[in-house]
């Protein structure tokens, strides 16, 4: 038993420390499921089993879907923004060099104007991507 | 052998594992660590879903405290049936306060990761980024 | 740098001060005052087996009321952030679709953004989800039922059904979720709650009185009153919630 609880709490612990230090996000996400199921034994261990089936449900398995879905959002949404600036650059230097949107240039110079950071796409692979 | 094991009193062997360990003060001690971890990731992580795995992991540490602190010695489930009577129950069962109130918690607790989430979404949108570096307009 | 040493200190302080909380902190050796008066009038009183539910659902009935409202509240900001996002970007597709006019001669068609295409869940997969799908909803329905007489509860049973539905949802990515029905079984079943909870008040002794039902025979499926009606229609609104949420946060193909 006190090897059992031993074990256990080391694995909670060194769960809990790996879930802030992984280095990819989905491995973070898969790691904190993790440890919402360790917790869920040692409810059991506590004589609350109704507390651990809701932990095992709700704190191991759907929080980590939904981690996992909005991560895959935001992924979806870094691509097409990627592409969209692939995009305009490429119309960007078209248009310069035939001289003839002039409506598309204020419109570019209003995105440039506004108070919104826009980082350039290497620099947002940097820190978006990874970090 | 049978015998033998018939004549002792129920649970022996467990009792003599766990005579110098209280489940209550282990599972404070992890806890209040898991606690203390989650505070660590939400004050120095810099991406935003880190941050919210931290404070996933600090939710933890709060609900194990809070059921540590309702267990009774060699306590069980509170759930009449066939080994638990109703009248010999009251020495015998687990708090059901703490048990209903981390019940609560923990849905709560998915709702309001849910909420957080949404609004990491809507952040990146608006700042095409994850890192709170880059949201400089809540700095001052 | 400053900063970070701030926040270390901060945390050994707490530290320091959690150490007396834990340090001499024994095994309870009975149960607290309010909790004995449950353990030994609750199965009287209300008649059921798992005290754990008889406290969810009727002596701290309220909270659990509170907290329905709570996720009601989490869910419908969940729905509305990502609802206006999806709006943005609707306007901001038609703003590049506006800047983009006169340039249209130009060999544009390669560079265009192009549309993200789910992969299609394998054969596997769907099989699976269609063999289990039912067995789970069977399952989460005999959890709530059952809240009053074993572990788990409307929760539990409410979450297992979301969860079955999660796999539905992986399996048919492109098949749109039925949102009039989600919606009206979780309005349906909340407005239910609070109307038994007020039956409770009309002919038993409180708001959220389970015992104006029969209490039939302690252990049975049919007994405890009301606790098994409440607990199931909590099973059907926190399922559909939950449901709601995973839906609003799926990926989009705009």
């Amino acid at each position: 038993m006190i090897v059992l609880i031993f074990v256990l709490g080391v694995l909670l612990i060194t769960s809990a420390a790996a879930a802030l230090y992984m280095k990819h996000i989905v491995s973070a996400i898969i790691t904190s499921g993790v440890v919402s199921l360790v917790g869920s034994l040692f409810f059991l261990l506590a004589g609350a089993p109704d507390v651990a089936m809701t932990e095992a449900a709700i704190g191991s398995a759907l929080t980590t879907v939904i981690f996992l879905f909005a991560w895959s959002r935001i992924r979806d949404e870094q691509d097409r923004q990627n592409a969209a600036d692939q995009y305009q650059e490429k119309y960007q230097e078209q248009g310069q060099e035939q001289g003839q949107d002039t409506q598309g240039k204020q419109e570019q110079a209003q995105i440039a104007a506004s108070p919104r950071p826009r980082i350039n796409a290497a620099e947002r692979a940097q820190k978006g991507g990874k970090a | 052998m049978t015998g033998d094991t018939g004549a002792m009193p129920q649970g022996t062997l467990l009792q003599n594992l766990t005579a110098g360990m209280h489940i209550t003060q282990v599972m404070a001690v992890i806890g209040f660590i898991l606690i203390l971890l989650g505070l660590w990731g939400i004050l120095t992580r810099k991406h935003i879903i880190r941050m919210i795995i931290s404070f996933s992991i600090l939710d933890s540490g709060i609900h194990l405290i809070m059921v540590g602190l309702g267990y009774t010695r060699n306590g069980t489930a509170p759930i009449f049936d066939g080994d638990l009577s109703i009248t010999d129950a009251l020495g015998r069962v687990v708090d059901p306060i703490p048990s209903a109130l981390v019940l609560t918690a923990i849905v709560i607790g998915i709702a309001v990761t849910a909420l957080m989430l949404s609004y990491a979404v809507r952040l990146y949108k608006a700042y095409r980024s994850l890192s709170i570096d880059d949201i400089k307009e809540m700095k001052w | 740098m400053i900063q970070r040493m701030l926040i270390i200190l901060v945390l050994i302080l707490m530290g320091f001060g959690i150490i007396p909380l834990v340090w001499g902190l024994q095994d309870a050796e009975t149960v607290s005052p309010v909790s004995q008066y449950y353990v030994s009038q609750g199965a009287d009183d209300l008649g059921a087996a798992n005290l754990v539910t008889a406290v969810v659902v009727s002596y701290r009935g309220l909270d659990t009321l509170g907290e329905v409202a709570v996720l009601f509240t989490a869910t419908a900001g969940a729905a509305m952030l990502l609802g206006l996002g999806a709006d943005n970007s609707k306007r901001k597709q038609q703003h590049q679709q506006a800047s983009e006019k006169p340039g249209n001669h130009m060999a544009e068609s390669e560079a265009q953004p192009k549309k993200q295409e789910r992969r299609e869940g394998s054969e596997l997969l769907k099989t699976g989800a269609a063999f289990l799908f039912p067995l789970l909803l069977v399952f989460g329905v005999y959890i709530f039922i059952h809240g009053h007489l074993t572990p788990g509860g409307g929760f539990q049973g409410g979450v297992v059904i979301a969860s079955g539905l999660v796999l539905l949802l992986l399996s048919e990515s492109d098949r749109p979720m039925r949102k009039t029905l989600l919606h009206s079984i979780e309005s349906l079943s909340g407005a239910a709650y609070a109307a038994v909870g007020l039956m409770g008040l009309w002919l038993a002794a409180g708001f959220l009185d389970p015992r104006f039902l029969p209490a039939g025979q302690f252990g049975s499926l049919f007994s405890a009153g009301a606790i098994p009606v409440i607990y199931s229609l909590i099973g059907l609104k926190v399922g559909s919630e939950l449901t709601g949420v995973i839906d609003s946060l799926r990926r989009r193909s705009s």
